[in-house]
């Protein structure tokens, strides 16, 4: 009962609905944009909400396009609340899905085994990918972001290159599909969805939602890393071996990675292509980390909002006929007000306003609790 | 002066609740014109809040301010300072990359056309500066200048302003003794020229030296006002904590038992790999407190972080009951017993942005009965934080505030609860009572001296000589990474302990 | 005060969104999709495009100029999609597809399983693919022999270089790339063998790296080599980055474009000919097909010179020499007739 009451407070709290209004005005000037290019914004918002929860089949597709990014902002809030930052979920992803393609290819398992070995060892190749960084950052000084970005092209180069030389289909430019037994799909929700393709995956992100909360507030290891992000200096003061845990960070912050690569094996392509470039989950994640908060209820709604605009964007340009760039431009702007709620506060100056007296009350009250 | 005398500001029945906690209740208050006006109070007590709702950062729930006669009504910084009045806040609010003069017409530069006209405004502040006397260069970078040149700039800033009405909290915390007597004197140039001046303080030394008149506030009420020439230290401080409070430390003569901690040859370099200290040898007995003098950067803090594990050393041995314990683990040594109120409790004493029952348990939180399996046991965390709160009368709106919430004092009061409790047999404590106010400084005292009565070795770390005398039972001197003297206090006194600690003067039985 | 001037502009907002809102629906109705004037046709046919859009100013923008044209010749509703995963591929296509759409269009090797996937989910559905051959009874498939056209450039190319070497850039070594390359040194072969033991070939390995476009086509011309012809996508923007500075320095280098004329995009003064695929050609006659029930579902169509599928593009008289394109055409008819038979792989 408390839990689910301390729930409910997130939306009582000011910054709810400044998020909403946000949110809103976001819409507003994207239809201004939109009317000026000539389009209809009110069709066009219509059709982006049909194609989002129009039919059963959009509502699944809709999850599955969220579900990547609850794992990414997942894996980039990691690292934010130990004082870093992650900006190599990209390379993280791909190394999963080698992993996981690796298993789901090579070994003979039975079903259910083969795709929870799977899911681990995507997992793990994430985590290890991520320990990298982590690595180079305490044994050489070099900081995360320069190894992050050059690790993305390395592991997106090792993908083409481990394809190519193992398990290429011929005449594609992709490699050959999983076995079936490490498939995580989910055939009835599937049928359920009319066809879309929804997988465990998205069980396993709801429970690391969950285990991502509990991990940092109850466990001394989330102890340790929010006190070395918080500062350095008073964690190593107080015994805790910074080095060590900015290698667990990593390591878990690759792990959410990996496993986004993993289910997009496992639970939607069963193969991997040779791509050009990574997918930009990551760099949503860091989007939607942001505008979450670190919080895992936060993060929830930051990835349901962004991954249901991107989807349902497509339904702009099939109801409305929104050419893409304008999609593209409506969809960051509602995304910029939505992360720019401070913004918002100084437009109002709610801090001056009538409700005057509560507002600074509770104002002085959120910044000693 | 008589009767007459013209209020520039006034308060009425000034009221401002926070949640759980009624920070001013119906404060009154005046300032006369050209007069030094001292806030003393504990910390917590209120202070700042009052001269927030005066500079138009937090607005009253009841009562008014009256400036020059007129009611007003003080909504932004801005309109404070509209109506004359200057704050210098004790962190400092400046660009620093950006110079002297730049920083100072920040948000009201003259324009000539588009450009800045910097050049006037320079001039402008040469003239303000001399006239003060505050001795500022106009064209250096902020970066580059020493702290208190810093408070002159934010001195500067608001006289430029054209402030008649100067607020200055807590102005001496950050500066050297010597800046602090600079300071005082533009203080005293400033009113004589007739400025009239606030200074939020609790330092007694420096309200009987500048000050008029001297209001103390308690828990959020004004408890008196008090014309300074005529009122004692012990009187300001007895209104202030609310009891009859003795500046002096009370202690027994030390029984020093068995040698405790034994430091020999110990040699560390810094990260650039400089010799920081260079051969230091001491011992510390079981029951005793020895003080480290020294000026700053004469190789205590690599000291401390040497004993605690916090740093590598280069050779030499530490050894605690014999046992050997140089470069182990921070961890591994705190749990050999060794106990440490870190010199910068911001950096390193708390984790500000941990509530109060985290940062309680900064160092037990990974062992039963604070976590098990390796998650945390909150009740039991809660309750720690609860114990340290009643027995060091910690004053906090509950135990899951951030510390970043809390005063100094409060913050400070939290480390020392945690270090102690720990129960350590030898406690490391850096300037265990830098910006803390008369009661607390008494209280830390008193805990440590209580310390050594139950037979701990304490080590005290100060730049404050009137506190390695009042406290330590023996005085060790550090110059340039090496212990030049060791003198006790019966046998030393401020003048004789400055000159060794500049290395001029050796102790009677000198081991460096 | 502040705070009523920003309600009063929410306010002003609001009213000029819907104000604006009308003008939009009025837009709607000059829109030729829905026009009165146009003939008038039931069919609807839709297009998802492949990873990049319909400006693309390759294959997916012919493919939708394609379908406009059929728009304003028949009337038949058309649409596109541009899906920017891989992951919203097939819920583009599933779009037309449950849509009730006649027919929906992929463009693009890399749609090759999504429509395949797609087309045995819905076995009423029809669907044709560009590039890749799906092997299913409701998908017409649609490839060019690029080798065949790509002689033409080959041609063109042996019989202007003045040195006598030539480079080819390549995106990822695919079997439709890899005709590109066959085909082109086969023409050269054919009238100057000496530039065809010259012609060094790169492959980028990627389809959207102009960076490496650029160092490839370096990599070329500095081995003396005159002209390249490329077949990879944006990385080729990289190879006319190159031969324009070059070209700016002084050295006589040139481009054979691809998939599209790109002398529109790079200019004639680098661009000496391109060997263009006709995917709007392609895309009209196969949905037209649709109305006699002649869909040739499950069928590969192949398009080649004979079928004006592939050609070089017609400003091509601007840099090419008459005698050269005389030659052209010599090697065109003899194509055509059977008489030569260009390899593929």
């Amino acid at each position: 009962m408390a839990k689910l009451k301390s729930l409910m407070n997130v939306f009582r709290q000011e910054s709810i609905w400044i998020s909403i209004i946000s949110i809103f005005l976001g819409l507003l000037i994207g239809a201004i944009v939109m009317l000026i290019g000539g389009y209809e914004p009110i069709l066009a918002y219509q059709s982006m909400i049909e194609k989002i929860v129009g039919n059963p089949y959009d509502i699944g597709e809709t999850i599955r396009s969220i579900m990547p990014l609850i794992l990414t902002g997942l894996a980039v809030a990691v690292a934010f609340r130990g004082g870093m930052f992650n900006i190599g979920v990209e390379g993280q992803i791909v190394m999963g899905s080698i992993g996981a393609l690796f298993v789901g290819y090579f070994l003979d398992l039975p079903p259910v085994l083969h795709a929870i070995v799977a899911i681990v060892v995507g997992a793990i190749f994430g985590g290890l990918w991520g320990m990298l960084v982590a690595w180079l950052k305490t044994s050489r000084g070099i900081n995360e972001v320069v190894t992050c970005i050059m690790l993305n092209w390395s592991a997106l180069y090792i993908s083409h290159i481990v394809v190519r030389m193992f398990m290429m289909e011929e005449g594609t430019a992709r490699s050959k599909l999983i076995q079936d037994s490490a498939s995580i799909e989910i055939p009835f929700l599937i049928q359920w969805f009319d066809g879309a393709r929804i997988h465990w995956g998205f069980i396993i992100t709801m429970l690391l939602l969950v285990g991502y909360s509990f991990y940092m507030n109850k466990t001394k290891w989330g102890y340790e890393l929010r006190a070395v992000g918080s500062s350095k200096h008073a964690a190593h003061y107080a015994g805790i071996s910074v080095n060590k845990t900015i290698h667990r960070t990593f390591f878990i912050s690759g792990m959410m990675g990996g496993l986004v690569g993993t289910f997009e094996i496992l639970g939607v392509f069963k193969y991997l292509a040779i791509a050009p470039t990574t997918s930009g989950l990551g760099f949503d994640g860091i989007a939607v980390a942001l505008l979450g908060m670190n919080t895992a209820i936060g993060i929830l709604l930051a990835a349901a909002l962004f991954g249901a605009l991107m989807y349902g964007s497509q339904g702009m340009s099939f109801g409305a006929d929104v050419p893409g760039e304008v999609i593209r431009m409506v969809v960051s702007i509602i995304i910029f007000f939505a992360a720019a709620p401070g913004m918002l506060r100084v437009l109002f100056k709610l801090r001056r306003s009538t409700r005057r007296k509560e507002v600074s009350a509770r104002g002085n009250d959120s910044v000693s609790h | 002066m008589t009767a007459q005398h013209d209020i520039v500001l006034e308060l009425k029945g000034l009221t401002k609740r926070f949640p759980g906690i009624v920070a001013n209740d119906s404060i009154d208050l005046q300032l006369r014109k050209g007069e030094i006006l001292a806030l003393l109070g504990e910390n917590g007590a209120g202070k700042s809040t009052l001269m927030n709702m005066v500079f138009g950062l937090y607005q009253p729930d009841e009562g008014e301010i009256w400036i020059n006669g007129q009611p007003v009504s003080m909504d932004t910084p801005s309109k404070a300072i509209e109506l004359g009045i200057g704050m210098v806040h004790q962190h400092f609010k400046l660009v620093p990359p950006f110079t002297v003069t730049e920083n100072i017409v920040l948000g009201m530069e003259t324009k000539k056309g588009l450009a800045i006209d910097l050049k006037s405004s320079a001039q402008r502040i040469q003239e303000l500066s001399d006239r003060y006397n505050l001795n500022i260069k106009p064209h250096a970078v902020v970066d580059t200048i020493s702290v208190g040149m810093q408070q002159r700039v934010e001195i500067m800033k608001i006289l430029y302003r054209g402030a008649d009405i100067l607020i200055f909290d807590e102005p001496t915390a950050v500066l050297t003794p010597q800046e602090i007597t600079e300071l005082l004197a533009i203080l005293k140039g400033l009113a004589a020229e007739g400025k009239s001046i606030i200074i939020i303080t609790h330092k007694l030394k420096e309200i009987m030296e500048i000050a008029d008149r001297c209001t103390v506030i308690r828990r959020g009420k004004v408890i008196d006002t008090l014309e300074v020439a005529t009122a004692s230290p012990e009187a300001l401080a007895e209104r202030m904590v609310g009891r009859n409070v003795s500046l002096h430390v009370d202690k027994e003569a030390a029984q020093p038992g068995e040698r405790l901690l034994e430091v020999k040859d110990l040699h560390v370099k810094d990260s650039s790999g400089q010799d920081m200290l260079r051969g230091v040898n001491f011992d510390i007995r079981a029951g005793e407190i020895v003080g480290i003098a020294g000026v700053d950067g004469n190789g205590q803090s690599e000291l401390i972080e040497a004993l605690t594990g916090m740093m590598k050393i280069e050779s030499g041995s530490i050894r605690l009951e014999g046992k050997e314990m140089a470069n182990l683990s921070p961890r591994t040594v705190s749990e050999r017993g060794v106990g440490h109120i870190p010199q910068d409790r911001h950096k390193h004493g708390l984790v500000l942005d941990f509530t109060v029952s985290e940062n309680s348990v900064l160092k037990s939180y990974y062992n039963s009965p604070m976590s098990k399996l390796g998650i945390l046991q909150e009740s039991n965390i809660r309750k720690e934080a609860e114990r340290f709160i009643e027995s060091y009368d910690i004053r906090t709106p509950g135990t899951e505030v951030l510390a970043r919430s809390l005063s100094g004092g409060n913050q400070q009061k939290i480390i020392i609860a945690r270090e102690i409790e720990a129960n350590p047999k030898f406690l490391i404590a850096a300037q265990p009572t830098r910006g803390l106010d008369v009661g607390a400084i008494s209280f830390v005292h008193k805990q440590l001296i209580a310390e050594r009565d139950a037979g701990k070795a304490v080590l005290l770390v100060s730049f404050e000589l009137d506190e390695i005398l009042d406290v330590a039972d023996r005085i060790l001197v550090i110059f340039n990474g090496q212990i030049v003297g060791e003198t006790t206090p019966s046998a030393t006194n401020e003048q004789k302990l400055g000159l060794m600690m500049a290395g001029k003067l050796g102790g009677e039985s000198s081991n460096g | 005060m502040k705070k009523k001037g920003w309600l009063l502009m929410l306010a002003s907002v609001m009213v000029l969104t819907l104000v604006l809102s009308g003008c939009g629906a009025k837009n709607k109705e000059t829109d030729p999709a829905t026009g009165g004037s146009a003939p008038k046709s039931d069919l609807k046919v839709g297009l998802v495009t492949d990873l990049g859009s319909v400006n693309d100013k390759s294959f997916n923008q012919s493919a939708w100029e394609g379908l406009q044209k059929l728009r304003d010749e028949k009337g038949v509703s058309v649409k596109y999609m541009e899906p920017k995963k891989d992951a919203e591929i097939i819920p583009n296509l599933n779009q037309f597809v449950k849509g009730g759409y006649d027919l929906t269009w992929a463009t693009g090797f890399t749609m090759m399983d999504p429509v395949k996937q797609i087309a045995g989910e819905n076995p009423n559905a029809k669907l044709a693919i560009i590039d890749a051959e799906v092997q299913a009874p409701n998908v017409a498939s649609v490839l060019f022999q690029e080798h065949e056209g790509s002689f033409l450039v080959g041609v063109i190319a042996g019989l202007t270089t003045k040195t006598n070497k030539l480079g080819f850039v390549g995106g990822l070594e695919l079997p439709v790339i890899k005709r590109f390359e066959v085909g082109f040194r086969a023409g050269v072969e054919a009238v100057n063998p000496e530039a065809a033991k010259n012609l060094k070939v790169i492959y980028t390995a990627d389809f959207s790296r102009v960076d490496k476009g650029k160092s490839a086509a370096s990599t070329i011309y500095e081995g003396g080599a005159d002209i390249i012809f490329h077949a990879s996508g944006m990385t080729g923007n990289g190879v006319f980055n190159e031969a324009k500075e070059r070209k700016q320095r002084g050295e006589n280098v040139w481009v054979i474009g691809v998939d599209m004329d790109q002398s529109l995009t790079f200019g004639d003064e680098i661009t000496l000919t391109s060997m263009i695929k006709r995917v709007d050609n392609a895309v009209i006659e196969i949905s037209k097909q649709l109305e006699g029930d002649k869909f040739p579902a499950g069928k590969t169509t192949y398009m080649g010179l004979k079928e004006k599928g592939v050609d070089i593009a017609p400003t091509s008289t601007k840099n090419v020499a008459p005698e050269v394109l005389e030659k052209v055409e010599e090697y065109r008819t003899k194509i055509i007739n059977g008489e030569i038979k260009v390899p593929s792989e």
